[in-house]
């Protein structure tokens, strides 16, 4: 038979388009090559984050939290999605000047958030430390278990077929290939196979950003809002050096997950113990307590970088295959907002935003 | 003392039979040997309470000749993971150490198998070497009542422990059909020694009842005391006790030489014959190649000291006495084998793994020990999957692997 779409990876980005385009009658083979969301979507965060540094990842980081509190109220509870909301930090004057232009930034776009003075942000966070100078609370954003809400986007979906453990080895026209040398036919392809889509798409430019991540035992309460710090901005985007940042997230099963760290140009997906302690250092300086508490796994990941930081999202020259890839760290928040436009694209539909920042026919400048 | 290297010849993990035979074999040689042990006294699980009292005089000998080799000790600190090529970290009350070694010989011994049953997280239902090991630290049981439950000739020495504490045994109830402990029994001919322990042991628990293909379904708690169901012959027996002691033979502790990248075969280090694993710098001892109590972790201890050190003759001198515990542990697995209807025993709100408060009708859907993790958080608790991945792998045929650091929990500053 054929299928109107073949999506290859069941990752969150493939598990939402699959959930999206099933909801308009198409039918839909979801292929993964290992197992459901156990590529970087099993190794990340769970932030559902609106974020500021262009304008394109704006609208679509906000076009896809509308979309999860929509789908928050039908979203099963051991999915623990949570508005906890955003606290970025400033350690000092020159990081609230960046508070101010954040507020200024999200205010102007109808998001409310709230500056917090050194009193206010002790008050939200009592296990900082003293004499931070703020912070801007982003009241909506929140966080999830991506990988239970993976399966529930599956369930949602459910698709006409799901193909798992067997790895797409070439796209064609008409459909897919399979290692075991099946053809899956579809009208449609749409490539969310993550670090693997350049391998099958090679106009995509998708470069393996490491990431290491630490959970603690169980601290209920210990932090209570997802807190980044706004030395973030300035570490996390240089691309040449590894960097680190603090990053901690209160999961509602009372554990801490303790970021981040970013690292270019590295295949080993062993902990680098070095650069683990440069992160937790980093995160200990912001908030000292955490030194005491008992960590009980640490792992790593590899976000789908591009080189201008947004995602390859719509139709691949004149071909039928559709590239949904290339979200870096923020393929939670935006799997739901990529699901969107590429339904609105197969259909021939206007989006609720501009299409044509995400275009993988767009000149991608190499920096 | 944070921040601290120590650099040795052999680095012995584990100061239980394996590691104390490993360490004097090793010493033979003069180089430096150091063993690493997580609690503050040598002699493993089995031997720490009574070493150097009344300790068996296999272990009184091996600690003397510890001390007098002047090796190594290095107590209360747990590995928790690897640094670079050929050193491991660990945790001590002063911190994180590193450990460098030419030569790594994994002595880490096993630890239960906890079965999942309806009742068996309610306070009062121990495991079996668990409570033993409770005893021996200071745990009152003089005069209560206690049902020993599970499989394995581990019962009938918690039993016989208990009982000379001051506990009334109810019953040991053991799983094995009859037919295959008698065969057992007579295997031990070839083992003298073995048999007149057995023996003495099984005298001086004379009066007890030992029903065999007999094993626990269930707990529950009426009033102050338990409620244990026991399935015998297709009919069903309650005994009332203060504690029940469940152990379902050993699962071996193969976290670390997971970790190192040794190649685990059907759960255990797969060892040449002189116990080297698939890595040349790293030898194993005991239970981690496979369940064969005391004698083969004394006997394998001492071949992978030998090894380690390149006294190839002396270790190849005791091939053929290791052959005869293989065949030991060998027909203790035939005999103690789980059988099926343990499978039947949990129902679909019993925990499997109680870190995480993961029940066995959720799991019971996933195809593997991966999906079950990742959606359910199965085996992500502190424990790291210690008690449900064995309970998984009886369960569901699961592989139960992705070990990662850190093998323990550890203070994040000693991370």
């Amino acid at each position: 038979m054929t299928y109107d779409i073949a999506i290859i990876g069941a990752g969150i980005v493939g598990a939402a388009c699959a959930a999206s385009l099933s909801r308009e009658g198409m039918s839909v083979a979801l292929i993964e090559a290992k197992g459901i969301a156990t590529g970087t979507t099993a190794a990340g965060m769970g932030h559902i984050v609106v974020m500021d540094d262009s304008e394109a990842q704006f609208a679509l980081s906000d076009l896809s939290q509308k979309l999860w509190n929509e789908m928050a109220t039908r979203l099963p509870t051991d999915c623990e999605y949570e508005h906890c909301g955003t606290i970025w930090v400033a350690a000092d004057e020159q990081e609230m000047a960046e508070v101010r232009r954040k507020h200024a930034f999200y205010s102007a776009r109808g998001l409310t958030s709230e500056v917090l003075d050194e009193k206010a942000l002790h008050d939200a966070e009592p296990n900082l430390r003293e004499g931070l100078a703020g912070g801007l609370l982003v009241t909506g954003d929140s966080v999830v278990y991506q990988l239970k809400a993976t399966s529930y986007l599956i369930e949602d979906a459910k698709p006409a077929k799901v193909i798992s453990g067997r790895k797409v080895t070439n796209v064609a026209s008409d459909g897919v290939w399979l290692e075991t040398n099946e053809k899956i036919r579809a009208k449609y392809i749409v490539n969310a196979a993550g670090i693997g889509a350049a391998s099958l798409s090679p106009e995509l430019k998708i470069i393996k950003r490491k990431g290491h991540l630490v959970i603690t035992d169980r601290y209920p309460g210990f932090v209570s809002h997802q807190l980044i710090e706004l030395g973030y901005l300035k570490s996390a985007h240089g691309k040449d050096s590894d960097s680190v940042a603090f990053n901690a997230q209160p999961r509602s099963t009372g554990q801490i997950l303790l970021g981040s760290s970013r690292q270019f140009g590295i295949d080993d997906a062993g902990v680098d113990r070095e650069l683990l302690r440069r992160m937790t250092s980093r995160a200990f300086e912001y908030m000292p307590r955490l030194r005491e508490l008992s960590a009980v796994r640490t792992w790593t990941g590899f976000r789908p970088a591009t080189p201008d930081n947004l995602p390859y999202i719509g139709r691949i020259g004149d071909s039928n295959v559709f590239a949904a890839a290339g979200h870096e760290g923020l393929g939670i928040t935006t799997s739901l907002g990529t699901a969107e436009l590429i339904t609105d694209e197969i259909l021939g539909r206007d989006s609720r935003i501009d299409r044509t920042p995400y275009s993988p026919n767009r000149e991608v400048a190499a920096h | 003392m944070s921040g601290t290297t120590i650099t040795t010849d052999i680095l012995i993990i584990g100061g239980g039979p394996a590691g104390m035979a490993a360490a004097v074999a090793a010493s033979e040689s003069g180089r430096r040997v150091t063993i690493v042990d997580d609690n503050p006294r040598l002699g493993g699980q089995i031997w720490r309470a009574e070493l150097g009292k009344n300790g068996s005089p296999d272990a009184n000998k091996l600690l003397a000749a510890l001390a007098e080799r002047r090796i190594d000790l290095i107590n209360n600190a747990q590995i928790f993971g690897t640094d670079r090529d050929r050193s491991l970290l660990a945790e001590t009350g002063a911190g994180t150490i590193t450990l460098g070694y030419n030569k790594l010989i994994v002595a880490t011994g096993a630890r239960e198998r906890f079965l999942a049953f309806p009742g068996w997280t309610l306070p009062g239902v121990f495991g079996a070497g668990g409570l033993q090991a409770l005893v021996k630290g200071g745990f009152d049981v003089s005069g209560k009542r206690i049902l020993v439950a599970g499989t394995g000739p581990l019962l009938l020495v918690v039993a016989e422990y208990l009982r000379s504490k001051g506990a009334q045994i109810a019953a040991i109830v053991e799983q094995a059909p009859v037919s295959k402990i008698i065969r057992f029994g007579l295997g031990l001919w070839n083992a003298p020694a073995k048999l007149a322990q057995g023996l003495e042991l099984r005298s001086r628990l004379a009066g007890i009842p030992y029903p065999k293909g007999s094993w626990i379904k269930s707990v529950r708690k009426t009033g102050e005391m338990l409620t244990a169901a026991i399935s015998k012959g297709g009919r069903e027996r309650q005994f009332e006790c203060e504690y029940v002691a469940c152990g379902f033979h050993l699962v071996p502790n193969i976290e670390l030489p997971s970790l190192l990248g040794c190649s685990i075969v059907q759960g255990f280090v797969s060892v040449d014959e002189y116990q080297r694993s698939s890595i040349p710098t790293i030898l194993a001892a005991g239970e981690p190649t496979g369940i064969g109590g005391v004698e083969a972790a004394l006997i394998e201890g001492k071949i992978a000291g030998f090894a380690s050190t390149d006294e190839t003759r002396k270790a190849e001198a005791l091939f053929a006495k290791r052959d005869r515990t293989s065949r030991f542990a060998e027909s203790l697995k035939a005999t103690f084998a789980l059988r099926n209807e343990l499978l039947t025993l949990a129902e679909a709100e019993t925990f499997v793994c109680r870190c995480e408060d993961v029940t066995f009708g959720v799991l019971k859907d996933f195809n593997s020990w991966r999906e079950a993790k990742l959606q359910t958080r199965c085996g992500m608790g502190p424990c790291q999957g210690r008690v449900c991945g064995a309970a998984c792998e009886f369960l569901f045929k699961w592989h139960v692997d992705s070990v990662r650091p850190p093998i323990f929990p550890v203070k994040l500053e000693n991370l």
